[in-house]
């Protein structure tokens, strides 16, 4: 864990002070070889267990409603 | 103007170790139970409903797991057996399993609510809330008494698979609950004897670093005794078949003879481990034995004796 001090001025520094036509210098973080494959396979898990919790719903609303879905209340 | 700002390194940790977050081992057992205390219950749910409830619980147990290895971490990292461990390894940070652990506890509480019932749902939160604060923020470092009390933590899902089945209790699910109860003791000091230096290191008050081996041993085998005949209740209790009965009993008896060899052991910690190994495979042959034992009644028109 780094400590940054003064981010306003780090900020003012790096984005604000650069003359026209001169990228500021590595905004941001980079992340290496192993983060990126990591933060993937999370994103994977996340999206995965978000369709099984979507198909739960719908499966747990089928049953829950039975043959009822067709006969709307007059 | 000045403020201060931690820069937190991107995180490392991968799938495997957010699983490894959620006790696997530990969640297999309480699926195996709650699977049984949801097919002995009487009446009737529909298979999705039956699976979203399982479901729930098995996320639930997760949570409870993760929030432990939160909370636990500094003592994890001095423990052989827990030391490699997500936390302890720097793959996630304590405040990462806190915060994935929460919110499975939520998502899990609240879907079983809305899906199934909610007096599943609220025994639900109440095993997460009891095993994550009671057991592990307070007893675990407090009282060697800490699996006893802890242990109903592990012993509620047979009834929250009841609850999600019948909207209740009655007798049965509470002599599983009782079952588990019991037997929770004699399998985590037979595995503290031989972990003991583990637990001192650790400053955790187990039995064996609090009051000796041969106090640990006879706790075992008063255990032990107490639960041999509590699992064969179900027959007794006109719930199961003489077949479970009769297993129920065969078993248990082996429990005890291996209690006998814990307690006299004098050297070394093989009859310790022997217990270990041989208490999980009593568990779970007594309930696998009580799901046959309904099985065979529903398809032969079981007649209790």
């Amino acid at each position: 864990m780094t400590m940054v001090s003064d981010p306003v001025d780090d900020f003012t520094k790096r984005f604000m002070s650069d003359p026209p036509g001169h990228s500021p210098a590595q905004p941001g973080v980079r992340l290496t070889e192993q983060q990126l494959r990591a933060r993937r396979s999370r994103s994977i898990a996340i999206a995965l267990a978000l369709g099984a919790f979507v198909i739960v719903i719908f499966l747990v609303t089928i049953v829950r409603l039975g043959g009822n879905v067709l006969t709307p209340p007059m | 103007m000045s403020l201060t700002v931690a820069r937190v390194e991107p995180s490392i940790a991968g799938v495997g170790d957010y699983i490894e977050l959620m006790k696997p081992r530990v969640m297999s057992l309480v699926v195996f139970t709650a699977l049984v205390g949801l097919l002995v219950a009487p009446g009737h749910v529909h298979p999705v409903i039956a699976m979203t409830a399982l479901l729930c619980i098995a996320v639930g147990a997760g949570a409870a797991g993760a929030l432990n290895m939160a909370y636990d971490a500094d003592i994890d990292a001095l423990m052989t057996r827990t030391a490699g461990r997500p936390i302890p390894r720097g793959r996630i940070t304590a405040g990462e399993a806190a915060g994935f652990g929460m919110t499975l506890a939520a998502f899990s509480v609240v879907s079983l609510g809305l899906l199934v019932n909610w007096v599943a749902a609220v025994m639900l939160g109440f095993t997460i809330l009891f095993y994550a604060v009671i057991y592990t923020m307070w007893l675990k470092r407090a009282t060697p008494q800490n699996i006893v009390i802890g242990g109903a933590a592990g012993a509620l899902p047979p009834m929250i698979g009841w609850a999600a089945v019948t909207g209740g209790t009655a007798i049965e699910p509470i002599l599983l609950f009782l079952i588990i109860f019991f037997w929770t003791p004699p399998h985590f000091w037979a595995l503290s004897l031989y972990r003991a230096e583990d637990y001192a290191r650790a400053g955790v008050p187990m039995l064996p670093v609090v009051a000796g081996e041969q106090e640990t041993r006879r706790h075992i085998l008063i255990y032990t005794l107490l639960l041999a005949p509590l699992g064969v209740t179900p027959w007794l209790f006109g719930y199961a078949g003489p077949t479970y009965g009769i297993a129920a009993a065969a078993v248990g008896a082996i429990m005890i003879v291996l209690a006998l060899r814990v307690r006299a052991e004098r050297s070394g910690y093989a009859a310790s481990k022997q217990m270990f190994a041989f208490s999980i495979l009593y568990l779970f042959l007594l309930f696998a034995m009580l799901l046959v034992d309904r099985s065979s009644g529903l398809l032969f028109g079981h007649v209790a004796l």
